[in-house]
């Protein structure tokens, strides 16, 4: 059952579900929260090609993986961290509500 | 068998992290979705990517989330007014077609392809010793940039996260 074609599918899915997410909800929170699941996608779309691939045993796909989830970390402590700020500014976390620079 | 209960889970995390009210419960279905990944991932012979997304993600993304939210607290932890707002305008049902749209031309895109139907591989090695000769071997340098770029990722957050006091008096 684990194919190719099925761990593209469950990327492809934890990738939609994460971009509904983070197109629909007005949380700033939980928008972070979608785009970890869209780079958690792609992730399992590395580790799929390395196992899959003709030429495993160069592990470029595990090696990239860990490149993948360092940047993914300092991804989610910055963005939380301009959340926090934007918090302390505007009092609020809905996208909504931060339109000052509205035109 | 154990592939589809492990990607039902992760699936299910995923979805149950992007549609409840609660945050603290999306962070909680999203450590779920994280864990389910890691089992894909040692179930696809990554040992060492499985345990480094159960110790990066679960273990310091998702405390992270929870510690903003916390931070933020006041600020509607139940969303319940932002997400009918969001649901009786346009742009949230487009956003759902547009993610729709995404996922069937990715889903049709690999069925499509021939390369989905090759067959399970011999299990390739990935012990940590290989891992390690390549990280400080052939991969000496993006390891080092890596490095900087935390680095300069977390002073630069707790530069933006700082209370600034000059400002506020």
């Amino acid at each position: 059952m684990s194919s190719l074609s099925s761990c593209l599918l469950l990327s492809a899915l934890l990738f939609s579900i994460g971009l509904a997410g983070a197109l629909v909800r007005r949380n700033a929170i939980l928008v972070l929260i979608g785009i970890e699941l869209m780079l958690n996608a792609a992730n399992l779309n590395f580790i799929a090609f390395w196992r899959f691939g003709p030429n495993p045993e160069a592990l470029t796909g595990v090696l990239f993986t860990v490149f993948s989830i360092g940047v993914a970390a300092a991804e989610a402590a910055v963005g939380l961290a301009l959340i926090i700020s934007l918090y302390r500014h505007v009092k609020t976390t809905n996208l909504d509500q931060v339109d000052s620079m509205r035109g | 068998m154990l592939f589809t209960i492990l990607a039902i889970l992760t699936v299910a995390g995923a979805v149950a992290a992007m549609s409840f009210r609660n945050l603290v419960h999306s962070v909680l279905a999203l450590t779920l979705a994280f864990a389910g990944l890691a089992m894909v991932y040692l179930q696809l012979g990554a040992q060492f990517i499985g345990f480094a997304q159960i110790l990066v993600y679960i273990g310091a993304v998702a405390i992270l989330i929870v510690f903003a939210i916390l931070l933020t607290r006041d600020a509607g932890t139940t969303s319940k007014s932002a997400l009918n707002a969001s649901a009786s305008n346009s742009s949230g049902w487009g956003g759902g077609v547009v993610a729709v749209a995404v996922f069937a031309a990715m889903a049709w895109a690999f069925h499509a392809s021939a390369a989905s139907q090759r067959a399970l591989p011999a299990q390739p090695e990935a012990t940590m010793q290989q891992i390690g000769n390549a990280l400080m071997l052939q991969f000496a340098l993006p390891l080092e940039v890596i490095g900087l770029l935390l680095t300069a990722a977390l002073i630069g957050a707790v530069t933006i996260a700082m209370h600034d006091r000059q400002e506020t008096r």
